[in-house]
């Protein structure tokens, strides 16, 4: 048996996908024109699947204190943080982090991936649980693999699911750690948190929630989930990352927990890699202080929000139930939606295709994003053209003909 | 509860993953003889989980090939609970 072999299944199903005419999983984006705009095929494209919610990567401020710290401080750390020394900036970093959510204690990651990796796999181990949600992203099943813990899965966004979950490892000595994501990346839905609290401390579990795609989206200052449902102070650990709303890239974990430090020399994921480039980190520092200073950037982002959400459920489109930034379409056959993926970029327009084992119960996706900067007539062109390649391929029905139908 | 009373119950739950005329035997191999792909298995532990009000940890999967052995394993944890 040769090497590759065993994606011979994968082989077939990436191949069936790009006989759409592209490969949705390698774009070409030529040029990036602006946090909404790139010229792919030679044509000027809407950006709809980037997760740019705040549209903060040619922020002047961001890229002015990246500059600078790249002339202070050079192109990389060339190590990690155990052996080639903390720099001032990540402390910094770490320091308006654990400000920001009003917590004791910041560690931060080379990537959001990493972060839940570290995070998840280090903080229980043998003899422990790990309970995690059925629709969990990569970055926690692959945490989940690397720990010791012994690893449940409980249905997605299900409260009573988990207790009885949790019910069955009563008279088990072990700790447990519940891992819930605030906001689903793949249709948008985000987690039932209090109920989700009520259940954790019936339980005398701990609770881990990754704000990843709600962070600097929901809640008041932004936040997160944890924020907008009025529970920072029940969950024990909070992740995230700065490649969405903060327009960078790195991850972080948070806590109150007094042992936290102790994680420093103990989590492999954060021990043994390199550690964020000073560029970056003084980027996510102008982010996040922007964040702060214009909290009605995520306003801009709701609005944009219902435009677009909107727009696509009067088209006659089937959505995520939960309407927020990641407006994902239900089609039902991947063939159909990699056609479909294919006529909205041939028309400028580029969103995500998400298709299964990545997505839930075997649904393929067209995954939209909303950033803050898109413009009304940005997002009034991307309804159109949707609509327009939704009624090609027969996905949603003539309106004129709906309303003749129902007359 | 014994181990074959735990297999009949498993084998009607897989009945609609069969494929064929064949019958699910303790030698039949989930990921081969059955027409399930892997997240069908794991939904599947769910379902068993609360069939048999058992914990199936996620990390025994990838040890559990046939049905024989998936029936071995929920009946020890019925037992040893």
């Amino acid at each position: 048996m040769g090497l590759f072999d065993r994606f011979k299944t994968i082989r077939e199903v990436h191949g069936a996908v790009t006989a759409c005419g592209a490969d949705p999983f390698g774009v070409k984006m030529e040029k990036i024109v602006s946090s909404t705009e790139a010229m792919v095929e030679g044509r000027k494209t809407i950006l709809c699947g980037s997760n740019n919610y705040l549209g903060l990567t040619f922020d002047a401020d961001c890229i002015a204190a990246a500059q600078d710290a790249l002339k202070e401080f050079g192109t990389g750390t060339t190590g990690s943080r155990i052996a080639n020394g903390s720099y001032s900036c990540h402390k910094a970093l770490e320091a308006d982090l654990a400000d920001f959510y009003g917590k004791k204690h910041c560690m931060v990651f080379t990537t959001g991936y990493q972060a839940n990796l570290g995070a998840i796999s280090t903080l229980v181990g043998p003899g422990d649980f790990l309970i995690i949600d059925a629709d969990s992203h990569a970055s926690i099943y692959d945490a989940a693999r690397l720990g010791h813990a012994t690893v449940i899965r409980f249905r997605h966004n299900d409260p009573a699911d988990l207790d009885k979950r949790l019910a069955r490892l009563a008279n088990e000595p072990g700790n447990k750690l519940v891992v819930v994501e605030g906001i689903y990346s793949m249709l948008g839905d985000h987690a039932p948190l209090k109920e989700f609290v009520e259940v954790k401390k019936k339980h005398g579990a701990y609770l881990l929630v990754d704000e990843a795609h709600s962070m600097g989206v929901m809640g008041k200052t932004g936040r997160g989930l944890l924020e907008q449902e009025g529970v920072d102070a029940d969950v024990d650990f909070i992740t995230g990352t700065f490649s969405k709303s903060m327009g960078a890239i790195g991850g972080f974990l948070i806590s109150d927990h007094p042992e936290f430090e102790i994680l420093r020399v103990s989590c492999r994921p954060y021990m043994f890699t390199a550690s964020m480039p000073p560029s970056i980190v003084a980027s996510v520092r102008a982010s996040l202080a922007h964040l702060r200073k214009h909290p009605e950037l995520m306003t801009k982002l709701w609005r944009n929000v219902d435009t677009l959400y909107h727009g696509l459920e009067a088209a006659g489109f089937r959505l995520g139930r939960q309407k927020g930034p990641v407006v994902a379409i239900h089609i039902n056959d991947p063939a159909l939606a990699a056609r479909a993926w294919h006529g909205l970029l041939q028309n400028g327009v580029y969103v995500n295709l998400a298709l299964p084992p990545a997505t839930p119960s075997g649904t393929a996706l067209l995954r939209c994003s909303v950033c803050a900067a898109h413009s009304t007539e940005q997002l009034r062109r991307v309804i159109d053209v949707v609509t327009k390649v939704g009624l090609e391929l027969g996905l949603i029905a003539d309106q004129s003909a709906r309303i003749a139908a129902a007359e | 509860m014994t181990r074959d009373t735990v297999f009949t119950e498993i084998a009607r739950l897989l009945e609609r993953f069969r494929a064929g005329d064949k019958a699910i035997s303790f030698d039949t191999v989930i990921a081969e003889d059955l027409t399930m792909d892997s997240l069908q298995v794991m939904d599947l532990m769910m379902e068993l989980e609360d069939r048999f009000d058992v914990s199936i940890p996620l990390n025994l999967v990838p040890e559990i090939a046939t049905v024989g052995q998936l029936a071995d394993t929920i009946y020890a944890s019925k037992v040893g609970a």
